[in-house]
């Protein structure tokens, strides 16, 4: 038996008399084929499938299997009287007596941009305060759950996650809430984080063995930390803060003061990747605020304010830090490193590696060491980027001051979502590259007051849009840092999150409605081979079978769609 | 933090397709389309959390009196941080409380490890403080910039205008531009130097409304060669939509390079020049064009 195979025993043999009815938890430690079981369908976040049955030859004959539109709030789900049966009566649960009122929360048209989970034919959806269990089927709705909210901000929700016969979620005013994932009935909600300093929490929770994984985030000078809780009770096992909270603390000395550490920033807000043979989870830590001047929080170059802005590794058993790599030093730009870590085990310059990757919202993709954080390489995938004057030694682009935000005005691209953001990105293993969405577009960036002081949060900047070079997929070479081909999708948000096939197909979405299927041809730009105009396409498209049969699942335009071959 | 862009881009389109026109991959604008309901900014909405509701402004003064004379030495007069003193407008303790009961006790008793002495403040005035604290903005996230913009040599800009600029070959300061210096607030001529659209500085640049400019163009050609020419609608991989002059909307659906497409962009100067510019040029020119009034 190998180490690998020893420890997810260990890791996984909690959970493993619960699998008759639930989730199989060993479903998460191995690539998805009959389910997508996790945010990412598997731990490496690689979102690649090895199903081939929808190939570059009949991907032409995909044609929807179903749709099913959604409707948030506790009277959803009504269905309409030439359709279906109409859904359950959605289940309530929440902190307050009245939820604060919110189109897209507590009635109309849902935001569907998590990742849908589907274990043993059974889709589970989420939106901001909304759950819902759904046929993989036929979109027969199973059971609606609602949350009451107190508020907060209502941008997101990326999904639930599963630990046998349960599911997790966030929601935007701060807990966790699970539910016992046959009937929707909430188990308990716990309190994430604190709502008085603005945090809000849209992170799907990741379940390694008996822990679940919780970010959360905030636009206000809040300190950033990962928790992890016991999937049974709901109790907290253990929080890392990933700005300095306590003096003595190594990292204070990034830092301008205590004071400005704990107001620190770098959230965690996005889902990480899993390395069971280190027990390393993996993630980003966002931007350090406030966002657009470093003159408090980083008055000397040595201020690079550590752990923001950065990939991180903290052993999941202890909560231990085990390494870090910032891929923006003392950040002026709001450039998180959220993007989804990358983990390819593969040659890297004529040796084995284990690897992560991660193409940042800066517009540099980076290559590091798994096992230690070493950085192995830098490269530039957004030729637009211009905010950085060069590269140090680290690896790390090193920011040119002219193009902080001034009170003149600095034409600096990205504009302020990045060249890449939240979708995810694929990798390909067959050829070697990852496959992201990228935006080239530029922006006057203005400061708005001289005084750092009166700078909180995401305050003090002006950023007006003047142009773009458009957006685009681009193919990164991990071995070079090169961009192999760069395919323009046209303009606008273009980018919801991509999905590789091993039969050559890489599902994407075009940025003005349509979702796509495009047939790679290795290092030469991919051709359109099948589309389907939906509207919006908001999440990354997924694949698994049920029944033996494969679907491609993407949401959009309020609505959960299934494809497959007729 | 989290990206909002998803909103603020659908504004933002045309200027896209772009550099795409003589791209074999077809371009693939987001048609424009009316902001969804979800807000753009935090600017003008309800707010996400609750606020403190306001106390009444003999309190709040009185507060503030209070505070000048016992916290702003170390605090900063307007509590955002001085020598010795953390910024209270951002505090934990600060955002909890709500009407000077997290607050209290901190004050009455100092915080003697951080060197904060005890204040012999009474609870209602204490109360008052807070009152103050709470009346402060916390963030000006998406307020625009109020700053005086204009750092450049308008000499230099003249020079850049007719020089290396090159700007004579398709504007005039007699003819297109004539005036503008009086109709645009610096900040805006600046973000339209840049762009050469009414797209630049749409979002937030105060003032008057942005001029219209030309409008992008697309010409389609039929195999049997008929050709249809008007402002591009919408267009994708797999579609092109145009109005004609009459007003007239068609649609063509593409399949690689049939029918023949042709997008023509009136800023395309611009656009090529995005990853060019030295910002002392565009400052410099910003300079020159409000002289023009």
């Amino acid at each position: 038996m190998t180490k690998t195979a020893a420890l997810l025993l260990i890791c996984l043999s909690g959970a493993s008399s619960l699998r008759a009815q639930g989730l199989d938890s060993t479903t998460l430690a191995k690539p998805a084929t009959d389910a997508w079981p996790t945010y990412a369908g598997d731990y490496t976040q690689r979102r690649h499938s090895s199903l081939t049955q929808i190939d570059t030859s009949n991907v032409h004959n995909l044609t929807l299997a179903w749709v099913r539109r959604l409707t948030a709030g506790a009277g959803g789900d009504d269905g309409n009287w030439f359709g279906p049966p109409p859904g359950p009566p959605a289940i309530t649960g929440g902190v307050a007596d009245q939820p604060v009122n919110m189109p897209g929360s507590t009635s109309g048209t849902p935001r569907l941009s998590g990742s849908v989970l589907q274990v043993n034919g059974i889709l589970y959806v989420t939106s901001p305060d909304n759950a819902w269990a759904i046929d993989a089927r036929d979109g027969h709705i199973l059971w609606h759950y609602f949350w009451k909210s107190r508020g907060g901000t209502h941008i997101g929700n990326r999904g639930m996650a599963m630990y046998g016969d349960w599911v997790f979620f966030e929601t935007p005013d701060d807990y966790l809430v699970s539910l016992d994932a046959k009937t929707g009935a909430e188990r308990w909600h716990k309190e994430i984080s604190d709502f008085s300093q603005q945090y809000f929490s849209t992170m799907a929770p990741v379940v390694v063995g008996n822990h679940v994984l919780v970010g959360t985030g905030d636009d206000l000078d809040s300190p950033g930390f990962l928790q992890s809780f016991d999937p049974n009770t709901g109790d907290l096992q253990w929080k890392l803060y990933t700005v300095p909270m306590e003096k003595g603390d190594p990292a204070l000395a990034t830092w301008g003061s205590l004071d400005a550490a704990r107001h620190g920033g770098a959230q965690v807000w996005m889902p990480g990747s899993y390395d069971p043979e280190s027990q390393a989870y993996i993630f980003g830590t966002g931007n350090p605020t406030p966002a657009y001047t470093g003159a408090l929080r980083a008055p000397k170059d040595q201020h690079t304010n550590l752990y923001t802005g950065s990939v991180v590794a903290v052993n999941v058993n202890t909560g231990k830090l085990m390494w870090y790599y910032q891929t923006s030093p003392n950040d002026t730009h709001d450039w998180d490193a959220t993007q989804a870590p990358v983990l390819v085990d593969g040659p890297f310059a004529g040796k084995p590696r284990k690897m992560v990757l991660q193409a940042s919202r800066n517009g540099y993709f980076f290559v590091l060491d798994r096992t230690n954080g070493a950085h192995l390489l830098t490269g530039k995938y957004s030729e637009a980027a211009n905010w950085a004057a060069g590269v140090n030694a680290a690896g790390q682009p090193v920011r040119d001051p002219a193009k902080d935000n001034t009170v003149a005005g600095a034409l600096v691209s990205p504009d302020n979502g990045g060249a890449t953001n939240w979708p995810p990105p694929a990798f390909d293993p067959q050829n070697g590259l990852l496959y992201v969405p990228l935006h080239e577009i530029y922006a006057m960036y203005y400061l708005t007051d001289k005084d750092p002081r009166m700078l909180v949060g995401l305050g003090g900047s002006e950023q007006d849009y003047v142009g773009g070079l458009g957006s685009s997929l681009v193919a990164i070479d991990y071995q070079t840092g090169k961009v192999a081909w760069k395919y323009r999708m046209g303009f606008g948000f273009g980018g919801s999150g991509l999905l590789t096939t091993a039969s050559g197909l890489l599902f994407a979405n075009d940025g003005a409605g349509s979702l796509v299927a495009l047939g790679l041809q290795g290092r030469k730009p991919p051709v359109p081979l099948w589309h389907a105009q939906i509207g919006s396409v908001d999440n990354a498209p997924e694949t698994y079978t049920v029944d033996g049969r494969q679907y491609v699942l993407v949401m959009g335009d309020g609505a959960v769609w299934a494809f497959f071959l007729q | 933090m989290h990206s909002r862009r998803r909103f603020p881009f659908c504004g933002l389109l045309i200027v896209a397709c772009v550099t795409s026109l003589s791209a074999q991959q077809a371009p693939a604008k987001t048609p424009p389309r009316p902001a969804p309901a979800a807000p753009v900014d935090r600017s003008g909405r309800t707010p996400d959390y609750p606020e403190h509701p306001p106390a009444p402004p003999e309190q709040v003064a009185h507060g503030q009196v209070l505070f000048r004379s016992n916290c702003s030495f170390c605090h900063g007069s307007d509590a955002r941080g001085g020598e010795k003193g953390p910024n209270l407008v951002r505090d934990v303790v600060v955002l909890r409380d709500q009407n000077g009961e997290t607050i209290t006790p901190i004050v009455q008793n100092g915080i003697p490890a951080a060197g904060m002495p005890k204040f012999a403040l009474s609870a209602s005035d204490i109360t008052d403080i807070a009152a103050w604290l709470h009346s402060q903005p916390l963030s000006d996230r998406g307020t625009p910039s109020a700053l005086d913009i204009l750092v450049g040599d308008a000499k230099k800009g003249a020079a850049y205008f007719s020089g290396p600029g090159r700007c004579t070959q398709c504007h005039s300061v007699t003819g297109d531009l004539a005036g503008i210096g009086g109709k645009y607030e610096p900040k805006m001529i600046q973000n339209l130097i840049v762009s050469g659209s009414n797209y630049g500085g749409r979002r937030r640049s105060a003032g008057a409304a942005a001029p219209k400019t030309q409008p992008v163009t697309v010409t389609v050609t039929l195999p049997s060669g008929q050709r249809f020419q008007g402002e591009i609608d919408h267009i994708s991989a797999f579609i092109v939509a145009l109005r004609d002059s009459n007003g007239t909307y068609r649609s063509f659906a593409r399949h690689d390079s049939i029918p023949n497409v042709v997008v023509t962009i009136p800023f395309q100067w611009h656009l090529d020049m995005l990853p060019q510019w030295r910002d002392t040029d565009i400052h410099d020119l910003t300079a020159y064009l409000v002289t023009l009034k």
